[in-house]
């Protein structure tokens, strides 16, 4: 099989920017096979070609999405990784970390091809070892909270660090609700991130 | 009438005495209530032990070596260097010296071509009542060297007290993310792993094995060393696998294994292979297994009841109690159990105050004894003698590895360097 070359999505439409105010992505002209490769095409092989084109052209009209800009991409990123807190030996969603995982919804929901790994971990105090399961299970929470919403479990990873990896450092209030948290690191899938619609 | 003979039977008294007194005790705090001067010697004193000067290059060593075992192990006083009795030469003993300075019993260690001569003399006898023979292996002062000696230093304490000494074990804990193995006497500190994020190490029941597990990017795995440092993997980086533990027979590694349905204790081979699950816990986290020595029961961290907590189990999980009722002075927060070599108690740590400590419960009468005070006090390990713990203690202001007499309270600083934590004992090491 012959690497086919698809550039950036056809998409005039001019939905799904919202507030970003862009204009319209460029089009971009369908690329060619290369041209080796070409003498060598058969009617199925460019019938082929042609129908991925046109279901590219409409996954992206349906999407109503469009390439997003570096600052755009660093903002969603930016969302996505953003961690959540939890109380003191409890891995209840909170009404905070609702909000934030409630953020990155959409954009999971845009970018199919988004892998994620979550880690849970907890402060400092109590068991080392009880900890380690305690982070799992708030790593376990948030994964279900995201699926229940329609997320793959199947794209997110869990991990514990327990009380391994301290976000902050210290014995104190501040210190111990910085680090009740789970993190979220992108696998794959995060070097074209597209802008949810709106 | 030797040494041995007469500290024993006082013994066996002053042990009726100790149980018909603590009928009744619902919390015998941590206060030397337990004195080993009831139990041993006369007038309610230790057994007085001096050790003579050992001539040779390292003559000094092997006397410092055995004094500072000898003082450790809690069941006599070690009389000073600066004794003065007068030097024996050959086997002689000034023994109505020795008795007028409170000695009991004079080791004397003299050193063979390849080894030494221990003996230990019952003044009161005013004869060598014991003797023996052992070889002391590689260089002056290497860790198989030093070892021996230890290993001399047990044998006294068996000849004087009954009770056979801990100083030929070593131990194993966490810091700076590897795995270390330090002597009894807090020499030879030595990485068994490098910085792998590796915690919970766990010997062998013949201590030739360490046993731990290894946070990796995506999960956790757990892996056997041998002393050397060669690891092989047990359990691979699926889901979360932690806190392990050989069973008595060291045959199998029981640890906890989590994922979206909590956490649950499971067995597998000592060399791997598939795993059988020990622990009923319902969708709640249950950690940090420890045996029974018949590996019959199970006790155990779980979160079944809401809070941490230790239970107690057979060992296919079944008949699960709570360990300890919660007294008032409690907080719910109990974990990381470690049952005793004897089977007679078990060892956790309980919050108090905001902070942990360590404490001990007696199987037979349930009754709980808090081990420390000062600092955070965590995850106590048993010694092979039953008698001591190591703990894991901020008493310092920095987190270091402490062991503590469980009968008289009295602490040493076992680790120099910060972080030291997660410690478990081996079995003694020479036979």
């Amino acid at each position: 099989m012959h690497r086919r070359h698809v550039g950036a999505a056809l998409v005039f439409v001019s939905l799904g920017l919202g507030a970003c105010k862009k204009k319209p992505v460029e089009v971009a002209p369908v690329p060619t096979t290369p041209s080796t490769a070409a003498a060598a095409d058969d009617a199925a092989a460019r019938r082929a070609r042609e129908q991925f084109v046109r279901d590219s052209m409409a996954r992206a009209q349906a999407a109503a999405a469009a390439a997003a800009s570096a600052t755009e991409v660093a903002s969603m990123r930016a969302i996505l990784e953003a961690p959540v807190l939890f109380e003191y030996d409890a891995s209840d969603i909170t009404d905070a970390a609702r909000t934030g995982l409630d953020a990155k919804l959409p954009i999971l929901r845009t970018n199919v091809a988004l892998r994620i790994r979550i880690s849970g971990h907890t402060d400092s105090r109590g068991s080392d070892e009880y900890n380690l399961a305690l982070g799992l299970r708030r790593a376990a929470s948030t994964r279900k909270y995201l699926a229940d919403r329609g997320i793959a479990a199947d794209r997110i990873d869990i991990v514990s660090f327990g009380e391994e990896r301290p976000a902050a450092t210290g014995e104190d209030d501040s210190a111990y609700a910085q680090n009740r948290r789970a993190e979220f690191e992108i696998l794959s899938g995060g070097d074209a991130l597209r802008v949810p619609p709106r | 009438m030797s040494i041995r003979f007469r500290l024993l039977a006082l013994r066996d008294a002053a042990r009726v005495l100790f149980l018909s007194c603590s009928i009744g005790v619902a919390v015998v705090a941590a206060q030397p209530g337990v004195r080993l001067g009831l139990i041993y010697g006369e007038g309610g004193k230790r057994p007085g032990i001096y050790v003579t000067p050992v001539a040779g290059p390292a003559g000094d060593s092997v006397r410092s070596i055995v004094m500072r075992d000898l003082d450790f192990g809690d069941r006599v006083t070690v009389l000073p260097k600066t004794t003065a009795l007068a030097t024996p030469s050959g086997s002689t003993v000034d023994y109505a010296g020795a008795a007028r300075l409170g000695i009991n019993g004079v080791v004397q260690i003299s050193l063979i071509t390849g080894g030494a001569t221990i003996a230990l003399h019952d003044v009161a006898a005013k004869k060598v009542i014991e003797r023996k023979v052992i070889s002391l292996p590689g260089a002056a002062n290497s860790a198989g060297w030093r070892l021996a000696v230890h290993g001399a230093s047990d044998q006294c304490e068996d000849w004087i007290s009954g009770e056979r000494g801990v100083a030929s074990s070593r131990l194993a804990y966490v810091a700076e993310g590897r795995i270390w193995v330090i002597d009894s006497d807090g020499a030879n500190a030595l990485a068994l792993t490098s910085a792998v994020r590796a915690l919970s190490p766990n010997f062998s029941p013949n201590g030739q094995s360490v046993v731990y597990t290894a946070l990796e990017p995506a999960g956790s795995a757990i892996y056997v060393a041998d002393l050397r440092g060669a690891s092989r993997r047990v359990v691979p980086p699926t889901g979360l696998n932690i806190s392990p533990t050989y069973t008595p027979d060291g045959r199998g590694i029981a640890y906890a294994h989590g994922d979206d349905f909590g956490t649950e204790l499971y067995v597998v081979g000592a060399g791997g292979g598939a795993s059988r699950r020990i622990s009923i816990g319902r969708g709640s986290d249950n950690t940090s297994p420890t045996f029974s020595p018949d590996g019959r029961r199970i006790a155990f961290t779980s979160g079944r009841s809401g809070r941490p907590d230790v239970y107690i189990a057979d060992e296919d999980g079944t008949n699960a109690d709570l360990l300890a009722a919660l007294s008032s002075a409690a907080q719910a927060y109990r974990s990381s159990p470690d049952w005793s070599p004897d089977g007679r108690a078990i060892a956790f740590q309980s919050q108090l105050g905001g902070r942990f400590q360590a404490m001990l419960i007696t199987l037979r009468d349930r009754v709980v004894k808090q081990l420390t005070t000062e600092g955070s006090n965590e995850d106590p390990a048993w010694a092979p003698d039953s008698r001591h713990v190591v703990v894991s203690s901020t008493r310092s202001g920095i987190r270091q590895l402490w062991v503590i007499d469980t009968e008289t309270g009295r602490a040493r600083q076992l680790t120099a360097a910060g972080g030291a934590r997660l410690a478990a004992w081996s079995p003694r090491l020479v036979p």
